[in-house]
């Protein structure tokens, strides 16, 4: 994940000031994140973020890897929190 | 848009009445209150207070008539729909004590029809084509109705539904506007896209559950009740669009139609997680007295949108119960 900005410097000069990336865990689901330029996956593929906010798959089944498609919600969970 | 056709006495009275006449607009009599001719009616009276029609007269909206009317309805139903749901929401507060479980219990007890299985594995191409049309009465405005809440909620709720909202309504980009992919995904199907176009052929199910999102959303007293009928919404999405995608393109409809949901299988995956947590659990947090309307909220979408759903399907149960009788009745014309 970069961080959205990247090397931006505003105009007037000054050092630039970014919004921190966000990451929530959803119980059962996927990784909830904010403010992320782009996910990497496993492979070395380099998905671009799109929306507002995106959800990763952490159940590792989704059919629209590295995005969460609901399926976590159809198998047996792996972890707890 | 123009007023639509009347389907009936009560219709015909509203519609009259928005176009400036000077029907006298007699008040709810009990009768028809979720068939077409009501829910119709009803609808217009809403549509009024979003883009409007044409043919209507400026003000409207704010007619004492029409406002008079619209009052003594939205009570019958909204003391209906307490009625029928008080039971959901019980098993809802006793299955948890956080307010994510409550609504995900609520999911799971409110069964629905079911028309995305259907839709994936059987429909035929006219069947699939008819759902669309029908679900365009919503998707064509998708997301307005929860946007009247936006100003009842603050804090971290109101940063959420923003949030959400903002994804709904394109991400800044207007060609990823969701009524936009929506009316794309018609169009490359041949069916009219005009807002509004097939409202006044909806049933009165599909009518009724569009216009509990806009009572829900434009009175503020039931603004909890409107964010949990998003989530209950988005809640039940992911799936049914991944099966409504997986028929689409088994009948071959094109691509566009098929877009439109496998981008919500990818949206609603996120707006479950959000409307579920930073929404729905901020805002009552926020505001605990709103947790049973938030739960009233959700089981209203459930049952009226599993109605719906099933109005449609018996449609097509009775459509090839009739084609069947038919056949036989050619097989013993021909014997």
């Amino acid at each position: 994940m970069t961080r959205r900005g990247g090397e931006d410097v505003p105009v007037d000069g000054s050092p630039a000031r970014r919004e921190p990336v966000r990451a929530r865990l959803c119980p059962d689901g996927p990784l909830l994140l904010r403010g992320a330029d782009e996910v990497v996956a496993a492979d070395g593929t380099v998905h671009p973020v799109t929306r507002p906010v995106v959800a990763v798959c952490a159940c590792g089944r989704s059919g629209r890897a590295p995005w969460c498609d609901g399926t976590h919600a159809y198998v047996k969970p792996r972890r707890t929190s | 848009m123009l007023l639509p056709a009347s389907r009936g006495p009560v219709s015909a009275a509203v519609i009259d009445a928005a176009r400036g006449g000077d029907a006298t607009v007699p008040p709810h009599d009990g009768d028809d209150l979720h068939g077409a001719d009501t829910q119709l009616a009803l609808w217009v009276v809403y549509e009024l207070s979003y883009r409007g029609f044409d043919d209507a007269a400026d003000d409207a909206e704010w007619d004492l008539r029409l406002v008079a009317w619209r009052r003594g309805v939205e009570t019958a139903i909204e003391a209906g729909l307490r009625r029928r749901t008080a039971d959901d929401v019980a098993v809802a507060r006793e299955a948890s004590d956080d307010l994510v479980g409550q609504l995900r219990a609520l999911v799971a007890h409110v069964d629905g029809p079911p028309l995305a299985r259907f839709l994936q594995r059987s429909a035929t191409r006219d069947q699939v084509l008819e759902f669309l049309t029908e679900r365009s009465v919503y998707h064509l405005k998708e997301s307005d109705p929860h946007a009247f809440v936006l100003p009842r909620v603050d804090g971290p709720a109101k940063v959420a539904l923003a949030e959400l909202l903002y994804d709904e309504y394109g991400g800044g980009r207007p060609e990823r506007l969701h009524s936009l992919l929506y009316a794309d995904a018609l169009r490359s199907c041949g069916i009219d896209a005009t807002y509004g176009a097939h409202v006044a052929n909806a049933s009165g199910p599909t009518l009724l559950s569009n216009n509990v999102m806009s009572l829900l959303g434009l009175q503020r007293r039931l603004h909890g009740a409107s964010l949990g009928h998003l989530a209950a919404f988005e809640t039940t999405s992911t799936d049914p669009c991944r099966r409504i995608a997986a028929g689409i393109e088994r009948v071959g409809l094109p691509e566009a139609a098929a877009a439109y949901f496998h981008e919500h299988v990818e949206a609603d995956a996120v707006h479950e997680q959000v409307v579920l947590t930073d929404i729905c659990a901020n805002a009552v947090d926020a505001d605990p007295s709103l947790r049973d309307d938030v739960l009233f909220g959700a089981a209203v979408c459930l049952r009226v949108d599993a109605d719906a759903g099933a109005a449609l399907m018996d449609r097509w149960t009775s459509e090839a119960a009739v084609a069947a009788h038919d056949s036989a009745d050619d097989l013993v014309r021909s014997a």
